[in-house]
């Protein structure tokens, strides 16, 4: 991927496809592609992207919230993916929450990033 | 976990003689014409939460808030002068909703120096006071000031932004929200403004969605997969007995214990909440937000999980040890459906990993609220179906007792000032 198409940090280039999936900017889209995910979509996800956490806080970490550049803010976004995806990972083992039928739970306000 | 003593009558339901031990019917959550009177009962008379002062930043600040289950539409506003006001959000001239923005029923929030009716222009200041008139001339016996927005009783409490139906409410707001609830005047709810707010509709009657939230009984069974089994067998294996429960006239508060998550071993723990350090709980590592007052962890727990203040009769704020807090707001659209609201307030993130924290907390507890609300619409038309009208309430759900009774207790008063006997 060339450098003025790469979504993420240089030193993320490897995670470029799923950023393409995962770098959504509100809790409903990140939560609707969790949905219409399957689960070895999500898991691979996962894999891919936890034991690189620390490494992606730490990025981030270095600009103010306020003023970060567009690939620390998709890192901070694929960031709240992972965290909704590894519910069902490391808890539910399907993509929904169980027993919640088709309730849904619509954020409707939430800071930025 | 352990047991907690309780008061000297040997429960905490029997503390409070009035509320009886008996069974209870649920008739006030399935009964349409007890709901029609519930309108008037209770969301006509009761001090209603609409906001919080955040919410209206500087003079000329504005937002709406839609009220079904009265009828009604209320903008607030800070006057020119900081002054919180409400009004019933209605053109004096030929009764068009005053202030929207594309879709009249949606709530809608902004900034102004006056409001202008879109129909014909008509303009009040934001103290009401009707200031301009299109051809004035062509109306008849005609003075502004009898023409100005219809004020509604409006009072700021720590913040929050209540208002009151009622022609003259009954009690001040001081007076009805009682001793322990202002008791927890004092908390910085002003230093935490990250919001984050949750909607959803949800098929249950709007007590039935308290009730789930009054009592944790439910809480090692109905979200034991949330957590490994590590922690939920023995979860379950124990019960759940909160070390606190107060109830100050129709408002009641209930306090648990709480957990170190970052003393469990591994095992007890999900991955995720290591990583990100936090989790239902909120973020491991608190803010330092300087003294609580004596009103917020009433059992001097240590560690402490949360407060949970069940304001009467549609608002719940959930003060949490880790120093955040949110609040639920209950909105009736029928007898069997409502208008959820969760917002959560955090001292706002300084950096990538504490605002990671944050949303690790947000979806979490979204996790758990959605089973919830739920399994409120598998009960709701249970109990509609009418088969069983009797049902034993425990000692960890005397918050849920005592709402029902606060409920049934308004209407019937109500009913009896109607000249109308008990249905």
């Amino acid at each position: 991927m060339s450098p003025n198409t790469a979504l993420l940090p240089e030193q993320f280039a490897d995670l470029e496809p799923y950023a393409a999936v995962w770098c959504l900017p509100t809790e409903g889209e990140r939560y609707d592609r969790r949905l219409a995910s399957t689960m070895d979509e999500l898991q691979a996800f996962y894999d891919a992207f936890f034991p690189r956490i620390e490494e992606a806080l730490t990025y981030c970490d270095q600009f103010p919230l306020d003023d970060m550049p567009d690939v620390a803010v998709n890192l901070m976004h694929l960031m709240y993916s992972l965290v909704i995806v590894s519910m069902p990972v490391e808890a539910w083992r399907q993509p929904h929450v169980p027993d919640a039928g088709a309730a849904r739970l619509d954020r409707i306000v939430e800071p930025a990033p | 976990m352990a047991k907690w003593p309780k008061p000297p009558e040997g429960s905490w339901t029997e503390h409070y003689p009035y509320l009886g031990t008996g069974p209870v019917s649920f008739q006030d959550s399935i009964s349409p014409e007890f709901y029609e009177d519930e309108r008037e009962a209770v969301f006509k008379r009761a001090w209603l939460n609409v906001g919080r002062v955040e919410q209206l930043p500087r003079n000329g600040s504005y937002f709406t808030k839609e009220i079904a289950v009265a009828n009604a539409s209320i903008v607030i506003v800070r006057d020119m002068e900081g002054e919180v006001r409400a009004f019933h959000n209605i053109c004096r001239h030929r009764g068009n909703k005053l202030v929207w923005t594309d879709f009249p029923r949606e709530e809608t929030s902004g900034s102004c120096r006056q409001f202008v009716c879109k129909y014909h222009g008509w303009k009040y200041d934001l103290d009401g006071a009707l200031t301009f008139v299109q051809q004035e001339g062509e109306f008849f016996e005609f003075d502004k000031d009898d023409y100005g927005l219809v004020p509604v009783h409006c009072d700021v409490w720590a913040g929050f932004v209540f208002v009151n139906l009622d022609r003259e409410p009954r009690q001040s707001l001081r007076e009805f929200l009682g001793p322990m609830i202002t008791g927890i005047e004092g908390y910085p709810f002003e230093k935490m403004t990250e919001r984050f707010v949750v909607r959803a509709e949800v098929g249950s009657n709007w007590k039935l969605f308290m009730d789930a939230f009054q009592e944790f009984y439910h809480a090692p069974i109905l979200h034991a997969r949330q957590t490994p089994a590590a922690f939920s067998i023995p979860a379950a294996q124990n019960g759940f007995y909160a070390p606190h429960y107060q109830i100050d006239g129709p408002h009641g508060v209930v306090s648990t214990a709480g957990i170190r998550p970052w003393n469990l071993p591994k095992d007890m723990l999900k991955p995720m909440e290591e990583a990100t350090r936090s989790g239902l709980f909120g973020p491991w590592d608190a803010p330092d937000v300087g003294p609580l007052p004596d009103g917020v962890n009433p059992a001097n727990c240590d560690p402490w999980g949360l407060d949970s203040f069940q304001i009467w009769p549609n608002f719940v704020i959930l003060i949490w040890g880790q120093n955040w807090y949110l609040t639920y707001h209950y909105w009736p659209t029928a007898h069997n459906r409502h208008t959820f609201e969760s917002t959560l307030y955090f001292v706002p993130a300084t950096n990538a990993r504490e605002r990671v924290a944050q949303e690790m907390a947000a979806v979490s507890m979204k996790e758990y609220a959605l089973q919830d609300g739920n399994t409120l619409e598998a009960t709701q038309s249970m109990l509609e179906s009418g088969y069983v009208d009797s049902f034993p309430l425990n000692d960890q759900e005397v918050l849920c007792r005592n709402l029902h009774k606060v409920a049934v207790d308004w209407v019937e008063d109500y009913r009896r000032e109607q000249g109308r006997v008990r249905a």
